[in-house]
């Protein structure tokens, strides 16, 4: 088995991954190695070939692929090493990384600290109890959206997505483009998923209906999807009987969640949020076990890329600085909590002794969408540390709250910080 | 047309006829196994609990009880020669409350009667320590530790493909359509794919049996009423259970089951419903409701949230009376060469513990065969071994890497979540009984059984199904002829991004 060194190893090169070897090579990192399982680097960003990318950090609104290739150069021109094509198969608590490629066979490599970046896996079938026969015809939007895109084939004719999730918004403006009829986008919430903008640009300019508070109730069909039948659901998610209705289709696209992709964190033993499906991570994005990182949607699902970004820099800089041994003993954490209306906030702890020599990002989910001006706000039992105020929450946008240098001080006399989303 | 005659036609390429059709294949014989789906095994064989029973719950006297109890035995050697996933882990039947103690001395009493070795009962506490995850208000356990688990269809891909290797004739996607009778007397088998000349046919429809075994005009009152059982899957990160767990039976099911698997997760099932539709296998809301009551009764903790896959199969149930005097018995299995025609082996009834069961009747036929004056000839060069193709996730490190070196296409994933490469995939599709589907890649590597269900692998796997059968991706389907997973290539044209 061929074995090697490097200071930092990252696993994926999608954007968080990309970001991450970045910001390790310019932190100083000698060697920075990223472990690709594709053909290519890039992720799921290259089968993205919609635009919508960099408009908040880059200024420009680019196409997956178009901003997938600037990192990619910067990367390389910082001298960041890659491996295609090869997959990691373990990662043990010393740092080893056990990796297959075609090309190289079995390889070893021993890594000072590594960058967790393997990015999300969409919810399936099983995962929400979607009951009915299985045929043919049911694919994840994600799935789809790869045969669209990359492979080049349209997988069905007349068809109903589940769902309004992002991707599954996209896939049927994409497929539309193709010729196919999408009958119907059917949500079980009585409120959208996905991105505001997806729903105006992919739905509502192509006539597309969106039906919220419905399910599918049965998949009908023996060996190609014959027809769906979708159902009202009552304020339990319970079908709601006597709302049935059977919508002939050939394709059922599933776009019901995305969860981060654990498998190797949960082998090392990474402690993982049930909540996030993510590992418990810090404002450097370190996890429980030392000098393992993570960044971008392994730690919790983003709504843009951008903000995956920015972590893969955060992360990939203090993986940087650990493999270079800057590391002080025990650290000692003050806990974030979420509080009302906030479904999960990341990062899990602050260092109390370590925080970082700039402002951190605290980013949240909403639980409930308010549809006016609300406060965002961190609180220390009664005291608020800091408030920012939004428009409006929404479950399908992710909230940020900057952390500024001057609230330190606050945060090192804290035990624990609670974050909250409040109508004014 | 000499090509198209036969001594023996299989007809159906289950679990049970794979293996008569292998354990035939010893002798100097010319056998053709005929299935109708695109894959052997892709029936009942393929849904069900994947347990091999014991044998002290069938009643005794009946055949179920003879063939279930000499079937267990077989599955060892079975297993070595053809090199299958078994696990003879032991299986557990569960007493919570004093109630239903005396229910486990009742099945330890007929578990005695059928023959079965090995049968003892453990206290609440040895159980709690066996299972820890099991339900605290266990009272007792019946343990048999002959019980067993398995991977059903790994068995009938391994009897099917050894038959081939021993020179039987597969044809899949060839439905039975009707028998050529002479002089009461089966002469001919016609198939959707022609007519095939027989000195014998072999019934083994499963849940088609009934019909089947009609157009023999054999016992006209013989139905089977399919009975669908509903299951649940989870996954590996679910809280561990060992060995195979039911609940104290009822007069009309062995109750929902909490099993481990041969691949490592845990099935939860099944239901029964009897239904109408011998082809309707889906799963409902309802169904899955009961499964997860059922199994609270076993395992509180199982967490719905761990569920990765969902599906249903069909027990061929029918409604035989069993011969064996003072035995009052509806539902036991048909094994016999009926006296009316002449060149029927006729199968019927098949349902649990027909799995457990199946090596006993493929000797059975053998010996049924011999008792009917066909002279068996052994043939010298008969080769009972099939070695199993090569699983990189089994493998240690070393082995991996030796594979790699050899195939380097062993070194590139395709199913991140179960681990499978493409020179699995590719020693499948070239493998005896070459795996031509979506479906039949998945059953025999597992490749899109994991979390992710396939959302990784499928467009992988579409594109090396292509390459390697000289089709288009358009031509590749889920499970045969009108599964097709793609309709049309995009307005830009196949391989945009151009790949591969």
């Amino acid at each position: 088995m061929a074995k090697r060194t490097v200071d930092v190893a990252v696993i994926g090169s999608g954007p968080g991954g990309l970001a991450a070897a970045i910001a390790a090579k310019k932190e100083g990192a000698g060697n920075v190695l990223v472990v690709e399982r594709d053909v290519e680097m890039g992720g799921i960003l290259l089968q993205c070939i919609h635009h919508g990318f960099g408009t908040e950090i880059l200024g420009a609104d680019l196409p997956g692929p178009a901003y997938a290739q600037r990192f990619e150069q910067e990367a390389i021109s910082l001298g960041v090493e890659t491996l295609l094509d090869t997959m990691v198969l373990d990662i043990t608590p010393t740092r080893q990384i056990v990796a297959a490629s075609e090309s190289s066979g079995l390889l070893e490599v021993q890594a000072r600290s590594i960058v967790l970046a393997m990015g999300c896996r969409e919810r399936t079938r099983a995962q929400i109890t979607l009951p009915g026969a299985r045929p043919a015809g049911v694919y994840t939007a994600g799935m789809a959206q790869r045969f669209v895109n990359v492979e080049g084939f349209v997988p069905g004719r007349r068809i109903v997505i589940l769902g309004s999730g992002d991707i599954g918004m996209i896939m049927a403006r994409r497929l539309t483009f193709e010729g196919a009829k999408v009958a119907r986008v059917v949500e079980i919430m009585p409120f959208l998923s996905g991105l505001m903008r997806n729903y105006v640009q992919c739905l509502l300019d192509f006539d597309i209906p969106l039906q919220l508070g419905h399910t599918i109730s049965r998949i009908i069909g023996r060996r190609r999807v014959e027809a769906v039948e979708v159902v009202q659901v009552d304020d339990q998610w319970r079908p709601v009987p006597g709302t049935e209705e059977i919508i002939p289709c050939d394709t059922l696209l599933l776009s019901v969640g995305l969860i981060p992709e654990n498998e190797l964190s949960r082998n090392v033993g990474v402690a993982l949020d049930p909540v996030t499906g993510g590992p418990y991570v810090d404002e450097r994005f370190e996890t429980t076990m030392p000098g393992i990182f993570a960044a971008g949607n392994v730690v919790h699902v983003y709504d843009l890329v951008d903000w995956v970004t920015e972590a893969g820099y955060v992360a990939g800089k203090h993986a940087a600085r650990f493999a270079a041994g800057d590391r002080a003993g025990q650290l000692d954490y003050v806990r974030l909590e979420a509080g009302e209306n906030v479904r999960y906030v990341v990062p899990h702890v602050l260092t109390r002794d370590q925080l970082p020599g700039e402002s951190i990002k605290l980013q949240m989910r909403a639980r409930q969408p308010i549809e006016k001006p609300v406060w965002v706000e961190l609180r220390d039992g009664e005291k608020r540390l800091i408030r920012r105020a939004e428009r409006y929450a929404r479950p399908g946008e992710m909230l940020t709250l900057v952390l500024p240098e001057r609230s330190y001080e606050d945060v090192r006399q804290a035990e624990t910080l609670t974050v909250n989303v409040l109508e004014r | 047309m000499a090509s198209n005659n036969y001594d023996v036609i299989v007809i159906g390429a289950g679990v049970v006829g794979s293996l008569v059709a292998r354990a035939l294949s010893r002798y100097k014989l010319r056998i053709l196994l005929i299935e109708k789906e695109s894959d052997v095994g892709a029936g009942t064989t393929a849904a069900n609990s994947a347990i091999v029973h014991a044998g002290y719950d069938p009643v005794p006297g009946s055949l179920k009880a003879t063939l279930n109890v000499a079937g267990n035995r077989l599955w060892d050697a079975l297993a070595s020669d053809l090199d299958f996933a078994f696990d003879r882990r032991g299986d557990y039947v569960v007493a919570t409350g004093e109630q239903e103690i005396p229910h486990l001395r009742a099945l330890v009493e007929r578990g005695r009667r059928n023959g079965v070795l090995g049968l003892t009962i453990i206290s609440g506490d040895e159980m709690r320590h066996r299972e820890p995850h099991i339900n605290p208000g266990v009272s007792a356990a019946l343990f048999a530790a002959t019980g067993g688990i398995c991977d059903p269809f790994a068995i009938t891909v391994a009897a099917a493909e050894n038959a081939v290797m021993n020179g039987v004739t597969l044809l899949l996607e060839t439905a039975f359509e009707e028998f050529v009778i002479e002089r009461e007397r089966i002469v001919a088998v016609k198939t959707t794919r022609g007519t095939f000349g027989c000195r014998w046919a072999v019934n083994a429809a499963g849940l088609f049996s009934d019909e089947v075994m009609h157009h023999a005009g054999v016992r006209p009152e013989f139905t089977i009423t399919p009975r669908r059982g509903e299951y649940l899957v989870l996954d590996k990160a679910e809280i561990t259970i060992e060995t195979v767990l039911f609940p104290v039976p009822t007069p009309v099911s062995k109750g929902i089951v909490v099993a481990a698997t041969t691949h490592g997760n845990i099935v939860i099932g099944p239901t029964a419903h009897e239904i109408d539709d011998r082809q309707d296998t889906e799963v409902t809301r309802i169904g899955l409701e009961q499964v997860w009551q059922g199994t609270a009764k076993l395992v509180p903790g199982l967490d719905r949230r761990h569920v990765i896959a969902t599906f249903a199969g069909l027990r061929a149930a029918g409604n035989a009376r069993c011969e064996t005097p003072g035995v009052d018995y509806d539902h036991d299995f048909v094994v016999e060469i009926p006296q009316n025609v002449a060149g029927f082996v006729n199968l019927g009834g098949i349902e649990s513990p027909g799995l457990t069961s199946a090596p006993a009747i493929a000797e059975r036929v053998v010996q049924m065969l011999k008792d009917a004056g066909e002279r068996l000839e052994e043939r010298p060069d008969w080769n009972p071994v099939r070695p199993a193709r090569p699983r990189f996730r089994d493998l240690s490190r070393q082995e991996q890497a030796q594979l790699v070196r050899r195939d380097p296409r062993y070194g590139r994933i395709v199913c991140r979540c179960e681990t499978v490469m493409e020179g699995e995939i590719v020693a499948e599709i070239h493998a005896p009984i070459p795996a031509r589907t979506y479906d039949a890649l998945k059953r025999r590597t597992w490749l899109g059984t994991g979390r992710c269900q396939g959302a990784f692998d499928t467009p992988r796997v579409v594109s090396i199904l292509a390459r390697e059968l000289g089709l288009s991706p358009l031509e590749v389907t889920k499970k045969g002829p009108g599964s097709e997973l793609l309709v049309r290539p995009t307005k830009s044209g196949a391989g945009m991004v151009g790949r591969e």
